[in-house]
């Protein structure tokens, strides 16, 4: 893992290394230069398969990291490459030209987080939710309490209990705390 | 709306412009009718009796519970010594188990396959989401109450319920059945109104007549 | 034989029997079918409470006239085959209406069915129903040619085309049988005739537990009780051909009931051990192994 990255360090400016194990890895890299690095892992390094796309929304640093996960097929690794995008202006390019199963990933991010990849082959597409008018429901400051408590009718009588006061109590109803 | 369901012309055969719009062509819109018992009482008790020992649910695994149902059919628990057994149409089905969480875009899909289940049709609801909304009590995108969208007759509640109380849950329902209390398609059709009102108000994107078997 | 008015009741007292062993024999196979796979299986009577229930379902829906006739044509197709072939040889009462060409209006009969239903199913207009009864025609239609072959070569064996003629020259001996007169055409007839029950392998049409049910998937209340009624006629009706034909007939109800449920238990056995075959891979079969034996049977006749 380590001579790959040194190997990609000379043309890519990549950020620091961190392995999580001894074949699973991530660095983070400028937007501008994924499209190829993800071409040259595919196409030079092996690394055939993407095996997801996904998102987090650092709301205080007012960024989305995107995550690009490629396999490695015959050395069985993994290598995941993270882009820090602006979460104002949230928009990426598409990479469905490098595989075609990315177009999903981008509508799904595009319907949860409302990151937009122009381009994309159905982006536009209702992907799970149908009809959704409120804001992406996996952005931090949606708030999904709020929300269900606006959309759908409680059932009165609910009670939550912290499982473990609850079951001290229900077990132990004598012991001091 | 889809494109599929927009109202368009389409050329015939021998060039006849033809008019087609789907909500109207493809769906029966009358409004669902409160269905009389039949005449006399025996009669409606055999029925009853019978309703009761031949229930067949349909085969639609709304949400992680539906995973509790299919070891009905295994030699262990064997649902069919009872007269349940499990239909691929909703024509045939006469019972609707909601089986756990029910997302909105689910919950459209089980509206649809109620409504073409036919009179006396019973629904039962599997599991604490159904209740009260269970785990996904502040889920954004699961409904908690199933009896404002569709006539709940029997809820089995845990989560998961195992089978035995699934069984123990038909069993029940039987005997609502036998007693001629599992009227819920009637109860729908009697407050139709109330039902679409709560319907449409959490499915954002109503593209389907209000009533559609 | 003349017609006499008083067939008729004899013949609707023949329906009324095998409606009912119909329905208790359908429970017990599938019990037997349960019992392989280690489980209770549904109560004995379970089919007459299926039957109340569906018709008491209060609201039914309908898709145009040819929806309503199919389960009639269906129906028809049961009773009708039923009805033209002596059930009990040598009996007045239980001979029906036979006459002296039946055999090939019961080849007619068996086939009559599916196609009523095809008119029926394709009214309802669901794509599951189509594609059930395309399936479903083209794994009848394969699996009624060797029959028909065999019953070509039976008919040429004894140079009659009435069935009670055929069934009185088996009488006698066991060994009169066409069973062991001519067995290459009732090898032929008995793979035909797995084909024909519509149980395991050959049920993927209409098996239940296919997502598309085939061509009832919109059928319901009343309509679905007629089909069922037709499910407990016809394969009797089906296997008194055979009977008739291959296996001496039967001189009375004892024997007629325990040759229906041996030759059921044919299609049953097969049933329970293979699992089920695709109907192109269906087609195939009867094509590659059935036919030539039914050719072979014709000519060796």
């Amino acid at each position: 893992m380590q001579a790959l990255y040194d190997k990609l360090k000379q043309h890519y400016a990549l950020g620091e290394l961190s392995e999580q194990r001894a074949d699973l890895c991530f660095f983070t890299v400028p937007r501008e230069h994924l499209s190829s690095l993800l071409l040259y892992l595919r196409d030079v390094e092996g690394y055939t398969h993407l095996v997801l796309l996904t998102a987090v929304d650092w709301i205080e640093q007012n960024q989305f990291q995107l995550t690009y996960l490629v396999n490695n097929r015959l050395s069985a690794n993994d290598i995941g490459i993270r882009v820090l995008i602006d979460r104002d202006v949230a928009s990426m390019e598409s990479i469905h030209h490098l595989w075609p199963t990315a177009a999903t990933y981008q509508r799904e991010l595009k319907e949860m987080f409302g990151i937009d990849f122009p381009g994309s082959p159905r982006i536009d597409e209702d992907f799970i939710l149908e009809g959704w008018q409120d804001l992406p429901p996996y952005r931090r400051d949606f708030d999904t309490l709020k929300y269900s408590e606006q959309t759908y009718r409680d059932r009165p009588g609910r009670v939550t209990h912290d499982p473990a006061s609850h079951m001290k109590q229900q077990l132990y109803p004598d012991a001091e705390d | 709306m889809k494109e599929e369901l927009q109202k368009r012309i389409v050329k015939g055969p021998g060039g006849v412009d033809i008019e087609v719009e789907p909500l109207r062509d493809y769906y029966c819109e009358a409004p669902p009718t409160v269905m009389p018992a039949a005449y006399s009482k025996i009669v409606e008790d055999l029925f009853n009796w019978a309703r009761s020992e031949s229930i067949w649910i349909l085969g639609f695994g709304t949400g992680c519970g539906a995973i509790e149902m299919r070891p009905l059919m295994t030699p262990r628990f064997d649902a069919y010594r009872y007269g349940i057994q499990w239909r691929p149409t909703p024509r045939q089905a006469n019972l609707f188990v909601i089986s756990g969480y029910l997302s909105v875009k689910t919950l459209k899909r089980a509206i649809r396959s109620y409504e073409q289940m036919q009179n006396p049709k019973y629904v039962v609801g599997l599991g604490s989401c159904t209740i009260n909304g269970g785990m996904y009590w502040d889920s954004y995108n699961t409904i908690k109450r199933l009896d404002d969208y569709l006539p709940v007759d029997l809820y089995i509640t845990g989560c998961m319920p195992r089978p035995e109380a699934l069984l123990q849950g038909f069993m029940d329902l039987k005997k609502l059945i036998r007693a001629g209390n599992a009227e819920g398609a009637n109860q729908y059709a009697e407050n139709f109104k109330w039902y679409k009102d709560n319907q449409k108000k959490v499915i954002k994107d109503w593209d389907m007549p209000d009533y559609s078997w | 034989m003349a017609f006499e008015w008083i067939q008729i009741p004899y013949a609707l007292l023949t329906l009324f029997i095998v409606v009912n062993y119909g329905f208790i024999l359908n429970a017990l196979i599938a019990k037997i079918g349960a019992r392989v796979g280690r489980r209770h299986g549904i109560p004995i009577w379970q089919n007459y409470l299926d039957l109340i229930k569906n018709y008491s379902i209060r609201s039914s829906i309908t898709h145009g006239v040819m929806f309503y006739l199919g389960p009639v044509f269906r129906l028809s197709g049961g009773v009708g085959l039923l009805l033209f072939v002596p059930t009990i040889y040598s009996s007045v009462m239980f001979s029906n209406l036979s006459f002296a060409g039946d055999l090939i209006l019961a080849l007619y009969f068996v086939f009559f069915g599916t196609l009523g239903m095809a008119l029926g199913a394709g009214e309802s207009g669901h794509p599951f129903a189509a594609i059930g009864v395309s399936r479903g025609l083209a794994q009848v239609t394969a699996s009624e040619l060797p029959f028909a072959l065999a019953v070509f070569s039976v008919a040429l064996q004894y140079q009659t085309l009435s069935v009670t003629d055929i069934v009185a020259a088996q009488q006698g001996s066991y060994l009169n049988w066409t069973l062991f007169t001519n067995p290459i055409a009732v090898a032929a007839a008995m793979l035909s005739f797995l084909g024909a029950m519509m149980r395991p392998p050959f049920d993927v049409v209409l098996a239940p537990q296919e997502i598309p049910i085939g061509p009832p998937t919109e059928y319901h209340s009343s309509y679905l009780a007629l089909m069922q009624t037709n499910r407990a006629i016809f394969p009797i009706a089906k296997m008194v051909v055979y009977m008739n034909l291959f296996f001496g007939g039967a001189i009375s109800w004892p024997i007629f009931f325990l040759k229906i449920f041996l030759i059921y238990m044919v299609s049953v056995l097969v049933g329970v051990v293979f699992p089920r075959f695709h109907v192109e891979h269906s087609i195939r079969w009867f094509l590659v192994w059935a036919v030539p034996l039914g050719i072979i049977a014709i000519m060796v006749v």
